[in-house]
């Protein structure tokens, strides 16, 4: 192989190697594939039977890391189910959006089975799904980097710093919920992907507040920072409340439900509390940000 | 607030060494924090107190023997970097 590649290297118009070709030229590899010294190096490379050889060993090997690197891979984050939370369409997308910001009014918040398992984000607005945080999350990094940037504080570090600083505080969150659901000892189909999820919404209040900061001023930030948040607690408790998690709650109490509001009877009252600490705990992030 | 995942992961491993140290019989049976004085009858929801104390049992015991290495791979990388 090295002398293929100095005779190659020889017809640049500033050698980087040596020509040691010379002497070694004349060996059985060369002699029949070889057109000259300025002979196309990539024919001679296809057409000898040993780098033919060496070419499908290769491959042979390349793929079977892979299949390797795949299975293992596959234990631990399993792709598969990753595949069902960015099922997502347009329509989708701009429906989560405007529910994320304008909860209020949505009345059916039930995720439709299909056979016991969860139909895909593309056809209930319910579901659950990785697409809007994954890019809620890139944004706003750009969005504070632009923030930082009006502020004459920007150095592309910053981004970098905004950027782990973002992901340890969404850790940190997806944790704290998987600590206090399992000290709550709730019976629910939540699993940490769909926690990572609804932590991520909160990504697209704090955007659209970062976004009016720099168009409205401090007045703006702190005002549409509130709304913001009492948008995303009423999602949240809303879709808590009617889907996963106080539904499979073992409490001894009673569901009523009058016109627009739903009341609880509860005995254990730490159910609902936790319930209800939760949202104000995730934003509590919001505050220390930008 | 400027965290890296440097100091994430700082912050896990002094709290994972936080719980492996609570010596159930030694310290927390003087606080009623141990599982034999916990005991909750058959059928009934167990308390957060309770799942608190079972958490961190398991956390000891999974936890014990991964922790060694850890601490010296910490101990070692702290002596040579700073």
């Amino acid at each position: 192989m090295r002398m293929r590649n100095t005779s190659a290297d020889s017809t640049d118009p500033s050698p980087l190697f040596e020509d040691t070709s010379g002497g070694q030229g004349a060996t059985s590899y060369n002699r029949g594939h070889e057109k000259g010294p300025g002979g196309y190096p990539a024919q001679t490379l296809l057409s000898d039977p040993m780098s033919n050889l060496a070419m499908a060993y290769g491959s042979s090997l390349a793929s079977q890391g892979k299949e390797m690197v795949d299975k293992n891979l596959d234990r631990f984050i399993p792709i598969s189910r990753l595949k069902y939370y960015f099922a997502v369409d347009t329509i989708y997308v701009g429906k989560k959006l405007g529910l994320l910001v304008f909860p209020y009014m949505h009345e059916n918040w039930e995720v439709s089975y299909q056979q016991d398992t969860p139909v895909a984000p593309r056809f209930d607005i319910n579901a659950p799904d990785l697409y809007i945080p994954v890019m809620g999350f890139i944004t706003y990094i750009l969005v504070a980097g632009l923030a930082l940037g009006t502020q004459n504080r920007f150095t592309p570090e910053s981004l970098g710093m905004q950027a782990s600083s973002a992901l340890v505080w969404l850790i940190i969150e997806v944790l704290a919920t998987l600590l206090s659901l399992y000290l709550v000892t709730v019976n629910t189909d939540l699993t940490t992907i769909d926690l990572v999820a609804f932590s991520g919404y909160k990504y697209v209040g704090m955007i659209v507040g970062v976004v009016a900061g720099l168009l409205f001023g401090r007045m703006g930030y702190y005002l549409t920072l509130l709304w913001c948040c009492v948008s995303i607690f009423v999602f949240m408790v809303s879709r808590w409340e009617h889907t996963h998690i106080l539904r499979h709650a073992r409490v001894k109490g009673t569901l009523t439900r009058n016109k627009n509001k739903v009341c609880f009877k509860f005995h254990k009252k730490l159910t609902y509390k936790q319930g209800r600490l939760f949202p104000p705990i995730k934003l509590l992030p919001d505050c220390f940000r930008v | 607030m400027a965290f890296t995942l440097y100091a994430l992961i700082q912050a896990v491993i002094l709290g994972v060494n936080a719980v492996a140290v609570l010596h159930e019989e030694r310290f927390l049976s003087k606080f009623g924090w141990s599982v034999d004085q916990n005991v909750g009858g058959f059928g009934e929801e167990p308390g957060i107190k309770v799942q608190l104390i079972s958490l961190a049992r398991s956390v000891r015991t999974v936890m014990r023997v991964p922790l060694i290495a850890v601490n010296a791979v910490c101990i070692v990388l702290l002596l040579l970097f700073g």
